[in-house]
Order: C-alpha cells, then structure tokens, then sequence
C-alpha cells in the first residue's frame, strides 16, 4: 500500500464571483521512503497540490489518503508528527522576531515534548549548522542557512513525510547543491518520504525516484528515473519541457 | 564597560536573555543617532522626573492659598513662574500637575491599546463573521467625535480622574484595533504562520506568539502618537470642569481657571499652557523616533 495516495483531487478557488480550477482530477501515489516530483511551470497547480494536503486549499473533489487514513479536517496534531513541509522562500518561512532557538523549539513544546535543549542543538548539528547559532535571529543569516532551520524545524517532530516546495529555488547555485544533497542524506538516514514540488527538471532528476509532469492544473505524464534519464517521454509537452532542461541536466 | 559591549556585540549569543539584549541595544544605536528623538526622550524622562521628585522639587504647596500673593507676575523672587488668582505657586502647580497628567497618560496606555491589540488581532486572524462584528463595534466607536463621546459617558459616571481615564480609554482604543488588525492581514497569511500552523500550534498560541510580536511596534508607535491626544483630551475634559477637580492642580484645569484674567494676567493659563504644549512635543518626537527603529519593514535589514 502506498504511503500517500492522492485520488482524483481538484482544487477550486473562489475570489471575488470569479472560480479558479487549480487542480483537476489529479491522482498520484508515493511510496513509503520514495521521493516523489511533481513539475511543470508556474501556475501547473503542482504547489496547490501540496497545500491541499496541509489542509491550506480548498478540496472540492477527491481524496487524500495517508497511510491508508483519508485526512481528517481540520488537520489535528497527529498529522503534525506525520507530515512536515519546507517552503520555498526561506526569508519568509522563519518569523522575523524570533530566535532559532524559538522556531526549533515551537514544534516541542506544541506537543508537549521534553528534553529541548539536547535536541534543538542536535537538530542543528544534523542539518550542519553550528549549535553557536542557537540564539541568533533570521536575519543574522544567510538564505541557505535559513532554509537548513526551516528543514531542522520540519523535522522537529520526527515526521515520515517531507513535502517539499520548490526548496532550493530562492537560493544561489552553489548553495543549491548543498541544500539537495542535505534533503538526500537526510532522507536515506532517516527513511523519509519526500513529495518535492519544482519547475526544475535538474533540480528533480537528481532528488527523484518518479515524477508527475503537470500543466493548467492537470497531470500530463508520470514517468520514472530511467524514462527521464532516456528521454522516453511520450507527451509532447514533457519532452518540450525535458528538453529546455537538458543541458543543465547532463553538466550535473 | 568594554566586557559588557562584548557581551552585547557577541554574533553568537549563548542564552535567550543575551539575544534580546543585543537587540536591544541596537536598537537603542539606532534611536541615539536621531537628535529630535533623543530631545522627544529628555523631555518625557523629565516629566517622569518631575512627577516622581514633585514634593522635593516644588518651593510651594501647590493647593494652600495664600491672598496676599495673588496674581504675581513672573520673575517675582519666590515665584518665578507668577501666582494665580488664589496665590499658589504656578511652578509648584505645574510640578503636582505633572503627576495627574502622567497618571492619566499611564492608565489610559495601559488599557485602551491592550484591548484594541487584543481586539484587532483576533478580528484579523480569524476573519468572517468574528471580523465583521468585531469591526462593526470598532466603527460604532470610531463613529462618534472622541471628545464628544468622552464627555457623554464622563456625564453620565459623574466628574472625576478615575472617570475621566475611563471615558478616554473607552474612546481611544478603536484605532488600535484598526492598526493591529491591518498588521495581522498582512501577516496571517505569511509561510512562517502557515508553517507553525502546520506544527498543530493553537489559534492563541498564533495570535499571542506569533502574530501580536509583529502588531506590537505598529501599536507602540501609535501609542506614543497619540500620548499628546491623551493629554490634551485630560486637559480638555478638565477645562471643562468634567475631569479632574479643583482644587487638585491639573494643567487643563489650571488653564481654564486662568481664561478670565488671559488678557491682564497672561501667564496663568500660558505657563500650564506651555507644559503642554512641550510634554506634547516631546511625547510626539519620542514616537517618531520610536517609528524608525521599530518599523518591522524597516528593522533587522
């Protein structure tokens, strides 16, 4: 059985009289401790599938089932400790006004776990950041030290899932790499399942097992490892969006 | 002195207490480089000053009447701000005076911005219905003229401070309702509530942790702002004889009992007159400063 499975969902925004179908009919399933990508470009609905498992989007159809469990709503705490989320943005993602040491022991005292001070600094310690950095604020660093306590507090909670929302796309090139092969030895040490949203092909041909290609809200193809490693893609779209990646694809 | 800057300047901060005090600190470098802030600080510590030393300060009692002395002009020996129609000293009233206004000034900030934070950050968080009649009640206050509003509920309680203060927090708290709630839109729907949200946090852990840290500077800003409307409100309602009552020296008082004689004896209303006006000032330059180090979108850059 698979670790989540996503049944004919659509998504449907109400605003202001006008009705916005960002999802329709999609279905997808992740297997426990795969790593799963979802691409296409802007507006493909592929982040709004995310959200709608965070509970954040209005479901207007279909199921979602982790573990077998349709999700309740509203989320409660139990998928808290199931299912964790990183986001794109890691400027916005951490509170302006609050220390590491807050953001990573929020989650703990949420649910009522002891023992904080050993495991925010081993938090820090697996995501390699120096324990020093405890009691600095957000802006006293860098964006990819940001986005390694945004990922420190996702796994605050010991959680099986990671969704993953276009993680290293706020950061520069090389901080990028770093980032990914971080989430990868993460999710080897520690049997995660990753769900990763992005509109980068590279950036999902080196942290995937299978991808979702999607458009106008739509799923277009899923392919695995090896169809994107020997280009056998049989939508024309997937292939015009393979192929607009290629290059940075094959320098990596 | 210099292990102290160490301590405050240390890029990694060993305890939660260190931290806040090197943001403290910076932000008071900040403040200290702005000149019209730092007089708008002299002056409030120095009303705070004046009111804590009063008794020590003040040459005269300031509600003993004295006939013989009345209507001295300024520059008299003795009394160097002149006497008023009762003979009391005007400096020694304005000494005594600074304690009520500074009494009004603190009750009123310690309940009108507390109940509009609470008020705006939960209509603003939670949205829908709980918005609308939360903010519907706010307009309803909002509605009517502050003073107007004050007197009305000031003649129905009957005169007196504890009064007044009541009538001026219950009037003066609709805008920072609007304030915080304008703060939590912009903030509610930000990746670093939603992730917290996401940990299973609870809609008073948010509000509480979360989102009034980031309506806070917004409101102490206004606060310190609207420090002169309050004195001037005090001293309106007191002009009127609806606030504080004589014999007790308030300044707004004091400038009314000096409105007969204005044009012979010029400087019994203009001495409390001027209190005003300069605590006003200071009050006002205080929040400006205030409003560059504490802007959110300004801080932390």
């Amino acid at each position: 059985m698979a670790l989540i499975e996503i049944e004919n969902l659509s998504v449907t925004f109400h605003t202001s009289g006008r009705h916005v179908r960002a999802v329709e009919n999609v279905s997808l399933k992740v297997e426990a401790q795969q790593s799963f990508g979802l691409v296409g470009e802007s507006g493909s609905g592929k982040s709004t599938i995310l959200r709608a498992i965070c509970g954040m989007a209005p479901i207007t159809g279909g199921q979602i089932r982790i573990d077998g469990k349709p999700l309740p709503t509203p989320r409660g705490p139990n998928f808290a400790k199931q299912v964790q989320m990183v986001f794109q943005d890691p400027y916005a993602s951490l509170h302006p006004r609050h220390t590491i040491d807050r953001v990573l022991s929020e989650p703990l005292a949420i649910h009522g776990q002891t023992g904080s001070d050993a495991k925010i600094e081993q938090a820090l310690i697996d995501v390699g950041l120096p324990p020093a950095f405890r009691f600095r604020y957000p802006h006293q660093l860098s964006g990819g030290q940001r986005q390694r306590v945004a990922i420190a507090r996702a796994l605050m909670l010991r959680p099986q899932i990671l969704l993953l929302d276009e993680p290293t796309s706020a950061l520069d090139a090389s901080v990028q790499a770093e980032t990914l092969n971080l989430l990868s030895r993460l999710r080897t040490e520690r049997g995660l399942t990753f769900l990763m949203v992005s509109h980068d092909l590279a950036v999902i041909d080196h942290m995937c097992d299978r991808i979702l290609v999607m458009q106008h809200g739509r799923a277009v193809e899923e392919l695995s490892r090896e169809a994107l490693a020997t280009a056998a893609m049989t939508t024309p779209y997937a292939r015009a969006l393979f192929t607009a990646s290629a290059d940075r694809m094959l320098e990596g | 002195m210099t292990t102290l800057n160490t301590w405050l300047m240390d890029p990694n901060p060993k305890s939660r207490l260190q931290s806040r005090a090197a943001q403290t600190w910076l932000t008071w470098l900040r403040f200290r480089r702005n000149p019209l802030a730092m007089i708008g600080l002299i002056i409030s510590l120095a009303l705070i000053f004046m009111s804590i030393f009063a008794p020590l300060l003040a040459p005269y009692d300031p509600i003993t009447q004295s006939l013989a002395d009345r209507l001295q002009p300024p520059l008299t020996p003795g009394h160097w701000m002149g006497t008023d129609d009762f003979g009391r000293d005007i400096w020694s009233r304005i000494l005594f005076g600074s304690r009520i206004t500074l009494y009004i000034v603190l009750l009123v900030i310690l309940t009108a911005p507390i109940v509009g934070l609470i008020i705006g950050t939960v209509a603003g968080y939670f949205g829908g219905w709980v918005d609308a009649v939360l903010m519907r009640i706010t307009d309803i206050f909002l509605a009517f003229p502050k003073l107007i509003l004050a007197l009305a509920l000031v003649a129905v309680l009957g005169p007196g401070m504890v009064n007044a203060v009541l009538a001026i927090a219950l009037t003066s708290w609709p805008p920072y309702a609007r304030v915080a709630r304008a703060e939590t839109l912009t903030v509610r729907n930000s990746d670093y509530i939603a992730a917290t949200r996401l940990q299973g946090a609870s809609a008073t852990r948010l509000i509480w942790g979360h989102i009034m840290p980031m309506c806070l500077p917004s409101v102490i800003i206004r606060v310190t702002l609207d420090m002169a409307g309050v004195i001037l409100t005090a001293a309106g309602l007191g002009f009127l004889g609806l606030g504080v009552q004589p014999p007790l020296p308030e300044w707004g008082l004091m400038i009314s009992a000096g409105r007969k004689f204005l044009f012979e004896q010029w400087w019994v209303a203009t001495m409390p007159g001027l209190a005003i006006f300069i605590v006003s000032l200071g009050f006002n330059l205080l929040g400006d400063g205030l409003r560059d180090v504490l802007d959110p979108r300004s801080a932390g850059k």
